[in-house]
């Protein structure tokens, strides 16, 4: 299980990248490898305000619809278009060109995972 | 196999028509006239009776193979209730004869079905009244969320949200937002309704909670009396989703637990032909606070015992459908309801529970079972325990296809991983139940030894495994792309 130990998590499987005052968010390996295939991704639109946790998007896979949480407190700065028509993009490379939204961050986020801990939130919901 | 328009040859035809008298351009102004013929298919008789011959073939169905989907109740529909459904005082019947000053005396027949329909519905589920009105599950569930909010806006309550659990069926947050709701959802506990989740979720704002119990995991809700008394103190209503009512017939009746609104499946639990074989109907009954705001037309009786339409209820919520509903299927579930008795119904729910305990039992040690109880009249097991040598719930279910099965509902619900939901009904033998079970621990027993196999199928059916990706991905939704 690939779990990049550069990044932060989120215990409903988001992974956040700090890029200065950005973040970088997707989905993790294991995200993708329960939901399967993905069919469509609904993502934010630039300039959305994102608070810690909120919803902020969906996606779906031939097996399920699920919903995606703000892994912090920011405003949305880029989103992924490529994944609209592509995405596939999230299943081949979820913590590169499967990347979702870039948020400009209002504060220092808080209670995020790291690798570590984040291995134990994958052990726990694998069975 | 071709179409029957591919199937055309120019000039075919199974019969020669008379020649017409006057002909359309005698009749219609020319700017109405076509200007090319129709594109039907010309067929001889031999090809048409060929093509829907096959065509019957490639059907699946309860007639001819075990459908153990979960959460469908794809029982025996008996033959009985099709000849009652055929009788042509109500096939000749036209529906506005009832609504017609003075023509409701040729319709008393159809008037008095519906009448009993809804009485013996209100006996089954101890409701105040029913409307038969709602074409099926998911339309009887905006019918009754939309009666909820009339409920609320009479009464003056701000009401914002429904909070629905997360087994709930997915049309039940989908009924909730179409009748203006936010959607709250709240994590079960051991399979069942959580009483403390409820209560950190529960606040003035809150109108209803959809209930579905036995729930989609086939378990009975086990804390249902402290549910009807936290949500009676925010004066916010219960919702009970009939879906699975084939496992308490004649056991609980809703209305005395203290429910509110309640929409049947009449097509599956009353054994009325769906799926690809019927129209559904999905009543909705009410206590009585509810009452004021049913659909209208409502089938009332005079004092001389004559049954006429009102639609004279002022805080109805409305039209819901064109005339009565589905009337075809009401008079198949009334034929079923009045065959059976209370007792045969009750005898139902017992053989429909025995069966699903019985697959249970007999599939625990090829399964995983997550939540091994007693189960009600289905349940949820799981296929992660064959995720090492890369098998899953969907080749399982496509193996089961090649041994002349309906598989059964896979990765449903969602908080089961790799989930498989079987429900055998009551119409089932022993002897069915012991050969699908024998199939399907066969399948799983060689899943070890030769996965590829259960990958590569199905291998007998009419088409072979279908890419669910590329046609989620690449949907067409015309026919002519």
């Amino acid at each position: 299980m690939s779990i990049p130990a550069d990044l932060l998590y989120t215990d409903t499987h988001e992974w956040v990248r700090i890029e200065g005052d950005e973040a970088v968010i997707g989905i993790t390996q294991f995200a993708q490898e329960q939901l399967g295939d993905l069919t469509f991704v609904d993502l934010p639109a630039v300039g959305d305000t994102l608070a810690t946790g909120q919803e902020m998007g969906s996606v779906e896979s031939v097996k399920a619809a699920s919903e995606l949480y703000s892994p912090l407190a920011g405003t949305v700065s880029a989103v992924n278009d490529a994944l609209s028509g592509a995405p596939e993009l999230v299943n081949q490379s979820p913590y590169t060109d499967g990347w979702m939204v870039r948020v400009k961050l209002d504060g220092k986020p808080e209670s995020l995972l790291s690798a570590a801990d984040y291995e134990a939130v994958v052990a726990r919901d694998a069975h | 196999m071709k179409t029957a328009f591919a199937a055309s040859v120019p000039g075919r035809t199974a019969c020669l028509p008379a020649e017409p008298k006057m002909h359309a351009a005698d009749m219609l102004p020319a700017n109405l006239l076509r200007a090319r013929r129709p594109a039907l298919p010309e067929l001889g008789e031999l090809d048409v009776v060929r093509h829907f011959t096959r065509l019957s073939r490639l059907n699946f169905g309860v007639d001819s193979n075990f459908y153990p989907l979960g959460s469908c109740t794809m029982k025996y529909n008996p033959k009985f209730t099709e000849q009652v459904a055929a009788l042509p005082g109500f096939t000749r019947l036209h529906p506005l004869m009832a609504q017609l000053k003075g023509a409701g005396q040729y319709a008393q027949g159809a008037l008095e079905v519906m009448w009993e329909t809804e009485r013996l519905l209100c006996e089954i589920t101890g409701m105040r009244a029913f409307t038969l009105h709602p074409m099926a599950g998911a339309h009887g569930e905006l019918t009754g969320a939309m009666l909820i909010a009339a409920y609320h806006k009479d009464k003056g309550n701000r009401k914002t949200k429904v909070i629905c659990p997360d087994s709930a069926h997915g049309t039940n947050p989908a009924s909730a937002a179409l009748a203006g709701y936010e959607v709250v959802n709240i994590e079960s506990k051991d399979g069942m309704v959580d009483p403390d989740a409820l209560e950190a979720a529960l606040d003035d704002d809150v109108a209803a909670l959809m209930m579905t119990c036995p729930n989609t995991l086939g378990l009975f809700e086990n804390h249902l009396p402290r549910i009807v008394e936290k949500l009676r103190a925010v004066d916010a209503l219960l919702y009970y989703d009939g879906a699975n009512l084939n496992a308490i017939l004649g056991k609980m009746r809703v209305g005395d637990v203290g429910f509110d609104v309640v929409h049947l499946n009449l097509h599956k639990t009353f054994a009325t032909p769906h799926g690809g074989g019927g129209p559904g109907a999905g009543p909705v009954g009410v206590s009585e606070r509810l009452v004021p705001y049913l659909p209208i037309s409502r089938v009332e009786k005079l004092h001389d015992g004559r049954y006429y339409l009102n639609y004279d209820h002022p805080k109805s919520i409305g039209f819901m459908a064109p005339f009565y509903g589905n009337f075809g299927v009401l008079l198949k579930a009334y034929a079923y309801i009045l065959r059976l008795g209370g007792e045969g119904l009750e005898r139902v729910s017992e053989y429909a529970v025995l069966n699903a305990n019985y697959l249970r039992k007999r599939l625990e040690k090829v399964l995983e079972i997550p939540h091994d109880r007693i189960c009600m009249h289905e349940f949820v097991a799981s296929a992660c325990n064959h995720a090492e040598c890369g098998i899953r719930a969907l080749d399982v279910a496509k193996a089961l296809l090649d041994k002349g099965y309906h598989a059964p509902t896979i990765y449903f619900p969602l908080i089961v991983k790799e989930c498989m939901m079987f429900e055998p009904t009551e119409t089932e033998s022993r002897q069915t139940l012991d050969e699908f079970a024998d199939d399907l621990i066969a399948i799983l027993e060689s899943a070890a030894q030769n996965p590829d196999a259960l990958h590569a199928a199905p291998v007998t059916t009419p088409v072979r495994r279908l890419d669910e990706t590329a046609a989620a991905r690449n949907m067409v939704l015309t026919d002519d792309a």
